[in-house]
């Protein structure tokens, strides 16, 4: 039993189709207890007041579209050495939750930092390192579409992953030399000993496992598709033959 | 290797384009420039080392699609492919080649440019080390964008999309410098990572262009 063997498009399907209920339905279950909880059933914080709340969006959104990028950046890497199509395939369903993900961290930044910050943008450098993170989910997914044949595609687009993410990291560190931050720094981390109090930080964590649950839920949903997609194009292709 | 460079340079120069066109956009953006923001000589020194260096890139990023278009449509990148020389190198000597058509015309131009923004006389050394230190990086970004889409038919608007993002470290060390030269404080740091950037591009990029070439050739 090992994890090559999900990359057999059938083993992959059976597999997925039992799992994607049960991840989906514990999803809902998490995204609905965290966030429920952390709007009605938390403390307003003493100085940000009830807009405090908008962290149970913001933090889990802004985590999954940086590790939506990971995940690309690994399956890119098992496509290129071991050439399974599965995992192309999850690169390419992965790109548009990363995207909106990252899209639903800028916005509820935006609206949580008008009345903090007093202005919805600001050129911080974990912003601005978000926003290239959203150009680089464009250009990817760009690429994706642009090329015709199915594998030139995933091997063009797994080598745009590979350099993209060496210059995103580099941009990342770029803008730190370039501006100063308004932004907060790591409010959760698994070294320190202070973090944010626990009456927000449990609520936080369900909400973190609601989006981490409902990104797998969404990618093997979208990699289904995907080979179902791959699937009728070969069926078409045989009866044009016949 | 030589004959390659010199036939690039050869048809960049002569096949009229590639290489004027670079260099006369450089100058109509920094024209334009002016008539946005106001004459205001303040305003515009201010602002002079970033109208530079975007338009650096700006003009590098219009030569971009004729790196291998051209070969690609003719055959001759299927026979540089199949060619004894290393497709990486080939994809160095193409980079290099643009830098020399469109990277060093535009840092040989852009001290005279910046008189145009008034920018400030202290300013000039760290523009033009800047923009000679982080060009050729940006001509490597562009070989490898131009690479991902060699195959395709209307590539020029999907570069742009691609390649602009990994321009960014480029941009904002290079401006960073700029804009520290002329204010006198210490731009060496932004000068060392710039060059550190180059030489990384330099050193790792052939192969990601040369793969992809690879790729698309297949």
């Amino acid at each position: 039993m090992s994890i090559w063997e999900y990359a057999n498009p059938t083993r992959f399907m059976q597999t997925s189709g039992k799992l994607l209920p049960t991840v989906a339905v514990l999803s809902l279950l998490c995204l609905v207890i965290g966030l429920i909880w952390g709007f009605f059933f938390t403390p307003d914080d003493y100085r940000q007041g009830s807009t405090v709340k908008i962290i149970y969006l913001h933090v889990p959104s802004a985590l999954m579209a940086i590790n939506a990028w990971l995940m690309m950046l690994v399956t890119s890497l098992i496509w290129l050495v071991r050439r399974h199509h599965v995992s192309a395939l999850a690169a390419k369903a992965a790109a548009p939750i990363g995207l909106t993900m990252t899209l639903i961290a800028l916005i509820t930044g935006a609206i949580w930092g008008q009345p903090m910050w007093g202005t919805y943008w600001a050129w911080d450098p974990r912003l601005t390192s978000f926003l290239i993170l959203f150009l680089f989910y464009l250009g990817y997914m760009a690429l994706w579409a642009a090329i015709e044949n199915p594998d030139t595609a995933a091997d063009l687009t797994s080598v745009l992953c590979l350099v993209g993410s060496v210059f995103a990291l580099l941009s990342r560190y770029a803008v730190n030399f370039w501006n100063q931050g308004l932004h907060q720094g790591a409010s959760l981390s698994l070294d320190k000993e202070e973090n944010v109090a626990d009456v927000f930080y449990l609520p936080l964590l369900v909400a973190i496992a609601g989006f981490v649950l409902l990104f797998l839920a969404l990618v093997l949903l979208r990699t289904r598709t995907e080979i179902r997609i791959r699937r009728a194009g070969a069926l078409v292709a045989r009866e044009r033959l016949s | 290797m030589i004959a390659l460079l010199r036939r690039d340079l050869k048809l960049a120069i002569r096949a009229g384009g590639g290489f004027g066109l670079g260099l006369a956009f450089f100058l109509i953006l920094v024209v334009l420039v002016p008539f946005g923001v106001g004459p205001n000589a303040d305003i515009l020194s201010r602002i002079a080392p970033g109208i530079l260096w975007v338009g650096a890139l700006l003009s590098c990023l219009l030569s971009l699609d004729r790196i291998f278009q051209l070969d690609y449509e003719d055959g001759t990148l299927d026979l540089l492919a199949t060619a004894p020389l290393p497709l990486e190198a080939a994809a160095t000597l193409k980079a290099l080649s643009h830098w020399l058509t469109t990277g060093l015309p535009l840092t040989l131009a852009a001290p005279f440019l910046g008189v145009l923004l008034s920018m400030p006389s202290g300013a000039t050394f760290w523009l033009v080390a800047s923009l000679a230190i982080g060009t050729p990086a940006l001509s490597m970004l562009g070989t490898f964008g131009a690479a991902l889409t060699v195959g395709l038919k209307r590539g020029g608007l999907l570069v742009s999309l691609l390649v602009l993002p990994l321009y960014m470290p480029t941009l904002i060390f290079g401006a960073e410098a700029v804009r520290r030269g002329a204010e006198g404080l210490p731009a060496s740091t932004a000068l060392l990572f710039l060059a550190a950037i180059t030489a990384g591009c330099a050193a790792l990029l052939p192969f990601a262009s040369a793969a992809a070439l690879r790729m698309n050739l297949r």
